[in-house]
């Protein structure tokens, strides 16, 4: 029965596997040109390996889908926890999930042939195709239903005497939801908040399919840019031998990724913890 | 909130604070209604203008030829055969290494495990791996199985593919296994106890028979899931190009979510539209297996 430290083996092996292979990486390249360099092109016969290039691509993305995830999937979540009826809720809630099971493929496929040429043909003619706003877009109706989910279930623990309260008061629905609801819940929303930007950090086929492999340095959503996930599926869609340094730096890579989505993680989960108002 | 400060306000401050302007605020309070309602809509939208293009683009592509045929470098012939069979053998494999693990380690840290900080570790570790992105996954696998472990699996094999993703989806098996077991009352434990039962043939004769239709429910999202993931499999090495259907757990493969993005990725119109046409097929398989679960759990709710 001790199937169980297969997981601590996991986390061992995620660790240790990247660990090995990115000092071996470092080996190659020094870890301050890694940090500090603002340029990417690790298959040029004169290779420079700046990951803030990457980094820069993927905040970007982030950012487009945080934007557009936060308040769709907070006042969502206060819908079907404040205005829609018992019967309405199980019904929305699932269909709202459906959106968190479709494969990443199919939403970067709709990113790459429906979402870009649309906003191309209304919002932003010069936005070319491959680019992070679209990518970035679709990311975040992805992560619609983390958000919204999680603080839903933070919105439903706050207990119906604080608002029976505030509608004692006079309040009206709106008041007591963003008066009284959302501060209270306000830890399971940031901690929902914090999950879905690790959510989209991660992500990849989106990416990778509609935001490009141009490693471009630009805080401009309407160009291309290459996350690291998108990186790490270039390189390893391609034909790399074991043990060059092409192969280790999607280690190194990665190895950034692990450490970024793993700290997102934990803030989470501490910040639960740490700032949940506790109801008798 | 902070916005009302400690020191008390000049006169005119505080009576604009109270001031009562019902109409204003209830106006307010409807275009807020709508606002959360249009937010709650706006996904479920997003959502039908996906499928009604995806199936504009690919339905009039599909065709039995299509699923029987082989990926070509014409458009017109290609094909999904390999790679629905790579997705269907990727499946079994994963769930004959998943569910037994899965289920055994959810055992294990529910009804033995003393409560001391190991165990606490591994319940830490097992929500973090959870939240782990899935091409993370596929970094340790290649590293440990299509390299390290190449003897015994064979390099890029289908094997290989399915240890990579069973270890994707196992904290998930594991969460869904644990929920279903703390949901069984104590009285049923004791019980057999009070009979002089093992704790393993309470665990065998009550305990998972009990909790298997919600551990069952689990383990099917999870694993449709996991057909529905490609990242870690162009990670490991699935092949994009493939003219046979994989033979023996040692084989090279294909799966649906690969295929698809090769498709995407070419420049013809041809193979967008194939790629759509694949999404079909993945979004049937998909569905299938769901509601399959979804059956598991509404027969399970109505015998509770």
């Amino acid at each position: 029965m001790a199937c169980a430290y297969l997981s601590v083996l996991t986390t061992f092996g995620i660790v240790f596997v990247l660990f090995f292979e990115t000092i071996s990486f470092f080996k190659e390249v020094s870890i301050v040109e890694f940090l500090t360099s603002t340029k990417w092109s690790p298959a040029f016969t004169d290779p420079q390996f700046g990951i803030v290039v990457l980094i820069c691509g993927t905040l970007l993305t982030t950012v487009v889908a945080i934007a557009f995830a936060v308040p769709v999937g907070l006042l969502a979540a206060i819908f079907l926890s404040e205005y829609a009826s018992g019967r309405l809720r199980r019904w929305l809630k699932p269909a709202l999930e459906v959106l968190a099971g479709v494969p990443t493929v199919v939403y970067g496929y709709f990113a790459l042939t429906f979402v870009t040429p649309f906003l191309q043909g209304t919002i932003f003619p010069s936005l070319q195709i491959f680019n992070a706003l679209s990518a970035g877009l679709v990311m975040g109706v992805m992560i619609i239903p983390t958000v919204a989910s999680v603080s839903e279930d933070a919105i439903y623990a706050v207990p119906r005497s604080l608002r029976e309260g505030a509608y004692a008061l006079g309040a009206t629905r709106r008041e007591v939801a963003t008066r009284i609801v959302i501060p209270a819940a306000l830890s399971g929303i940031v901690a929902s908040i914090i999950l879905g930007i690790s959510r989209a950090v991660g992500e990849t086929m989106i990416v990778a399919i509609a935001a490009g492999n141009l490693a471009n340095l630009t805080l401009n959503p309407l160009q291309s840019v290459q996350t690291m996930t998108a990186f790490i599926v270039q390189v390893a869609s391609g034909d790399t031998a074991t043990g060059t340094l092409t192969f280790d730096t999607i280690f190194a890579v990665g190895m950034t990724l692990f450490v970024m989505t793993l700290i997102l993680n934990l803030i989470s989960y501490w910040f639960v913890r740490r700032y949940r108002e506790i109801y008798e | 909130m902070t916005q009302s400060s400690t020191q008390i306000a000049p006169k005119g401050q505080r009576e604009r604070d109270f001031k009562p302007s019902t109409s204003a605020r209830h106006a307010l309070d409807w275009v807020f209604a709508v606002l959360v309602f249009i937010a709650t809509i706006i996904g479920l939208v997003v959502l039908a203008v996906l499928l009604v293009d995806i199936g504009l683009d690919g339905l009039p592509r599909l065709s039995w030829q299509f699923i029987t045929s082989f990926p070509s470098s014409f458009p017109e012939n290609a094909g999904v055969y390999p790679a629905l069979i790579g997705s269907l053998f990727l499946l079994l494999l994963i769930a004959l290494i998943s569910v037994p693990l899965g289920i055994g380690a959810a055992v294990y840290l529910e009804e033995y495990a003393p409560d001391n900080w190991l165990t606490r570790t591994i319940e830490i570790n097992i929500s973090n791996l959870a939240g782990v992105p899935s091409i993370i996954y596929g970094l340790l696998g290649l590293a440990l199985f299509v390299n390290w472990l190449a003897p015994i699996t064979g390099g890029k094999s289908v094997l290989s593919g399915a240890l990579t993703l069973t270890l994707l989806i196992l904290p998930v098996i594991i969460i869904a296994t644990r929920e279903a077991l703390r949901a069984i009352p104590d009285t049923v434990r004791e019980a057999g106890f009070a009979l002089g039962a093992t704790r393993w043939e309470v665990v065998r004769s009550h305990l998972l028979p009990m909790a298997l239709p919600g551990a069952l429910t689990g383990t099917i999202l999870a694993l449709s899931r996991a057909v529905g993931e490609a990242a870690p499999l162009i990670v490991v090495g699935a092949a994009t190009y493939i003219t046979f259907a994989p033979d023996g757990p040692r084989s090279e493969y294909s799966a649906l979510p690969i295929q698809i993005f090769s498709w995407i990725s070419q420049p013809q119109e041809g193979f967008q539209i194939a790629a759509a046409a694949g999404i079909v097929v993945l979004m049937a398989v998909l569905i299938l297996t769901n509601s399959f679960a979804i059956w598991l759990r509404n027969r399970y709710q109505r015998r509770a």
